[in-house]
């Protein structure tokens, strides 16, 4: 066998914690080999081992068959291993080129060669499809252009062994497969790669191979065309999953939720709705699917009062909430997962205990005549805990130790405990690996079946499809269309977001499904 | 068993520090040519050497107290009050003023000459708080301003009020902090009642902070602004009502020198600097309020202390400031050695 990579026997331990646990991974030329777990398994750690951020505290790491210690991150690269991090490590104001150098700028007498320098880019960059332009500035290109500087920076600097650290967790359904497109393309070139996700179909899109650990132990290597979703969510997880998430069918009542001809204008005064028109009933999930910058967060930011409504209603209940403050909204009957846990969500400087507390702290039992009584915030916030299964070391840990699942079960224990007949939950599952996931869907159906009313807003089409019982599509600040995720696709979904009306996608698709089936019969 | 408990590498930080402080200090005057153990003996005498220098050192621990508060308290709603010098000095003229104008039984004036100098550096504080929170003016260059404002204002009210003059006529004795039990206690030192003033001002920020539903809000905003205005807070209810507060803290501490020290107000040609010095009071306390106490308990004993060192050690004043100045930037410092303690304890750990 032909390995790169082989990490064997591999443990780390912090304290008497072993966050490596014996772990062998093997990595051949020119594949592609997923390494799966669970946030908190570890998966990081065993990377920052490989990288030389972390030395091992046992077993042995050969390179291309070659014992070696990488001792610091420049031994990794000299090695030809390179590392596509996760939260983009860019000078935001600099050129793609200027970025690429820094730290190693090549120099024509004293002055930099920016010229050369953009020359050998623009090549690797065409070498691989990448299609990046040297001297746009970082601030004005997409995520997904970002994404590429930062693997064209390991490229220019010689690395033939790619490792990525959950590189899809901040891309649009196009740019992941465009990304995975650039990853079979870097293998058919040579190179081979790591890709660190807890995202399934990636891994079963694109992967060789996949290793799957869980809680700091190997569990094993499995040929990514030998098994499913299903097995390797079950290696990962420990227990069964239940993918598709499991629900009855919707019986929606009375409107609880009424958006007419809305229109809002962003900070800078530029239409971002414009005669938004949706109803949320009872009983019904409704899902908003779109491409992020369509009008949903001034969608969400107008229905909790954070942003000024030009003109249009919001009927909570009967009631006009627009231009209401925040917290008359709040007392009217919603409660809100908003779509930043770090930022909105939670003050993770306070207490889990407070944090608990953070929408109830001004009324009884939390606090009488102006004082305080933290004995019944965190005793409630304990039992939130336990009825939420957030774990934690106890209501006094700092909201920031959580893992960013369990923060997001404690948001939805606070908002679903003051019993909300609607619950908007913005992008609920972002960044959460299969259980959390799985456990989020469940309190959002849990919700509709006890006859309240939950409005998702979702990037993942697949999230969109699974839970909602309706789908509104929103484009360009307003819906497009409204479908029932049985009676749809995923790709006629695409048309609508790309603004395609109703009945031209479903026209489209029907077509297409024509097509389909006459390639069948041949 | 001998691994470091958090607790302990929280009280061994300071000491080190301070030790630190003075070794350094100790070296520049011994290349300066003064002898560091006159120089340190001094000192030391200067803070504690008998009951009079102790008695004169808590006197002038009570305004560093209070300014020291009035910064933390801004600083844990997130705001940078650099205005509690010139809220100090408008208190002070407040206080002084009420103090002398009226004549009222005790139980009343020195309450009300108290209230009046919270009352008038609260709204010294009102005005920028007001500007951040409906304008977006930032609050550290209105308060750098209002400082200039309040010095001049208050030094033409007292040229009017004293029809030409450079101070103001005494305060009432009814309107006083000055107590002889103290004075006497201390070998007539001009120790007050203030102290204890300072003292149930910390009090009361811990039970604002720690206790009462308005803290629970002005911590929320200081941590994070965006999610406090998700939850329904006011932001900019709260970023007033934090400079409102802080503002009546800087107050009380120009009532320290006006019902206490002092006893009037003279025209100033500069500012006091204990404002100012209540900024690094107010971090070397980590922003709360036993922590404050701590700082300013280093700063006016050192301040007061070293005024000794010139007379019985003969160490020029310039010196003097650098030493104390050493001191303070080493304490400072102190997470450099925190740092280090932490990374002892894990080499013993391993070991």
């Amino acid at each position: 066998m032909d390995y790169v990579i082989e990490m064997l026997d591999v443990s780390k331990k912090f304290g008497t914690f072993y966050a490596n646990d014996h772990i062998t991974l093997q990595l051949e030329k020119g594949e592609i080999h997923a390494l799966l777990g669970e946030n908190g398994a570890g998966k990081s750690t065993l990377m920052n081992v490989l990288f030389g951020l972390y030395q091992p505290d046992g077993g042995e790491i050969r390179v291309r068959g070659e014992k070696v210690a990488i001792t610091d991150p420049n031994v990794a690269n000299d090695l030809g291993i390179g590392m596509v991090h996760q939260h983009f490590m860019l000078v935001e104001n600099l050129t793609v080129t200027e970025n690429i150098i820094l730290g190693s700028e090549p120099t024509k007498s004293g002055v930099i060669n920016i010229k050369d320098s953009a020359k050998k880019i623009a090549e690797i960059s065409k070498t691989y499809g990448l299609d990046v332009d040297p001297y746009a500035k970082i601030e004005d290109i997409s995520v997904g252009m970002q994404q590429r500087v930062e693997i064209l920076k390991t490229l220019y600097r010689g690395a033939d062994i790619l490792i990525f650290d959950e590189p899809t967790a901040s891309l649009t359904p196009q740019e992941i497969e465009e990304l995975l497109n650039i990853m079979r393309k870097l293998v058919a070139e040579g190179k081979s790669i790591i890709l660190i996700t807890h995202k399934l179909q990636e891994i079963m899109n694109v992967s060789d191979k996949c290793t799957v650990i869980r809680k700091g132990k190997g569990i094993g290597t499995v040929i990514t065309a030998e098994t499913n979703p299903e097995e390797l969510a079950t290696l990962m997880v420990g227990r069964q999953v239940t993918f598709k998430t499991e629900k009855g069918p919707s019986h929606p009542t009375e409107e609880i939720l009424k958006i007419e001809d809305l229109y809002v204008n962003d900070y800078r005064g530029v239409a971002k709705l414009k005669g938004l028109n949706l109803t949320v009933r009872r009983g019904e999930i409704v899902g908003i699917a779109g491409i992020d910058g369509n009008g949903q967060s001034e969608l969400i930011e107008s229905i909790t009062g954070l942003a000024k409504v030009k003109s249009g209603k919001i009927l909570l209940n009967g009631e006009d909430i627009a231009n209401k403050k925040p917290r008359k909204i709040t007392e009217a009957g919603l409660g809100h997962i908003p779509q930043d846990r770090h930022k909105h969500g939670l003050i993770l400087d306070f207490s889990v205990g407070y944090n608990a507390a953070l929408q109830s702290y001004y009324h009884e039992p939390f606090s009488k005549n102006g004082l305080m009584n933290y004995k019944v915030v965190n005793e409630e916030a304990e039992k939130l805990i336990q009825e939420y299964d957030v774990r934690t070391q106890g209501v006094h840990e700092p909201a920031r130790a959580l893992s960013g699942g369990n923060q997001q079960k404690l948001i939805i224990g606070r908002e679903v405990t003051r019993n909300p007949d609607l619950l908007i939950a913005a992008l609920p599952t972002r960044g959460l690996d299969v259980g959390a996931i799985e456990f989020i869907h469940r309190r959002l159906i849990e919700q509709r079946d006890s006859g309240k009313a939950v409005l998702l807003i979702t990037f993942e089409l697949d999230e969109v499809m699974n839970v909602s019982d309706r789908i509104s599509v929103i484009y360009d600040g307003a819906i497009v269309g409204t479908v029932i995720p049985q009676e749809t696709t995923e790709q006629a979904l695409g048309l609508m977001m790309a603004g395609h009306s109703k009945d031209t996608a479903m026209k489209e698709q029907a077509a297409a499904g024509k097509d389909g089936d006459e390639h069948h019969v041949e | 068993m001998n691994i470091m408990s958090n607790r302990m590498i929280n009280i061994l930080v300071p000491v080190i520090s301070i030790v630190l402080g003075l070794i350094v200090g100790a070296i520049v005057m011994w290349v300066s040519g003064y002898s560091p153990v006159t120089g340190y003996s001094a000192l030391w005498n200067g803070i504690f050497g008998d009951s009079y220098a102790i008695g004169e050192t808590i006197r002038q621990i009570s305004p560093y107290i209070l300014a020291g508060l009035a910064v933390a308290f801004a600083f844990r709603t997130g705001l940078f009050n650099i205005g509690v010098e010139g809220q100090l000095i408008v208190g002070w003229f407040a206080a002084a003023y009420v103090g002398m104008a009226f004549e009222l039984p005790k139980i009343i004036h020195l309450p009300l000459a108290l209230l009046a100098a919270a009352a008038a550096g609260a709204f010294w504080a009102f005005i920028p708080g007001i500007l951040r929170a409906t304008l977006k003016v930032h609050e550290v260059i209105v308060t750098i301003m209002m400082n200039y404002i309040a010095l001049h204002v208050v030094n033409a009210l007292i040229k009017t009020l004293s029809g030409g003059g450079f101070k103001l006529e005494r305060i009432h004795q009814s309107a006083s902090l000055r107590s002889d039990f103290l004075s006497n206690l201390t070998d007539f030192s001009t120790l007050h009642y203030g102290i204890f003033v300072a003292l149930a001002m910390v009090v009361v920020m811990w039970f604002i902070l720690e206790k009462t539903k308005t803290g629970f809000e002005l911590k929320s905003v200081g941590f994070n602004d965006h999610a406090s205005r998700y939850a329904g807070m006011s932001v900019n209810k709260n970023i007033v009502l934090a400079m409102v507060i802080s503002g009546a803290f800087a107050g009380l501490g120009g009532a320290m020198e006006a019902l206490g020290t002092f006893g009037n107000m003279s025209s100033m040609g500069g500012f006091t600097g204990i404002g100012f010095d209540g900024i690094a009071v107010a971090l070397l306390g980590a922003n709360t309020p036993l922590g404050v106490i701590f700082g300013a308990t280093l700063f006016g004993s050192l301040k007061y202390g070293a005024n000794n060192m010139p007379n019985a050690a003969g160490i020029p004043v310039e010196i003097v400031s650098i030493i104390i100045a050493l001191v303070i930037f080493f304490v400072a410092c102190g997470y450099i050695i925190r740092i280090g303690l932490i990374r002892l304890r894990k080499n013993k750990e391993a070991k």
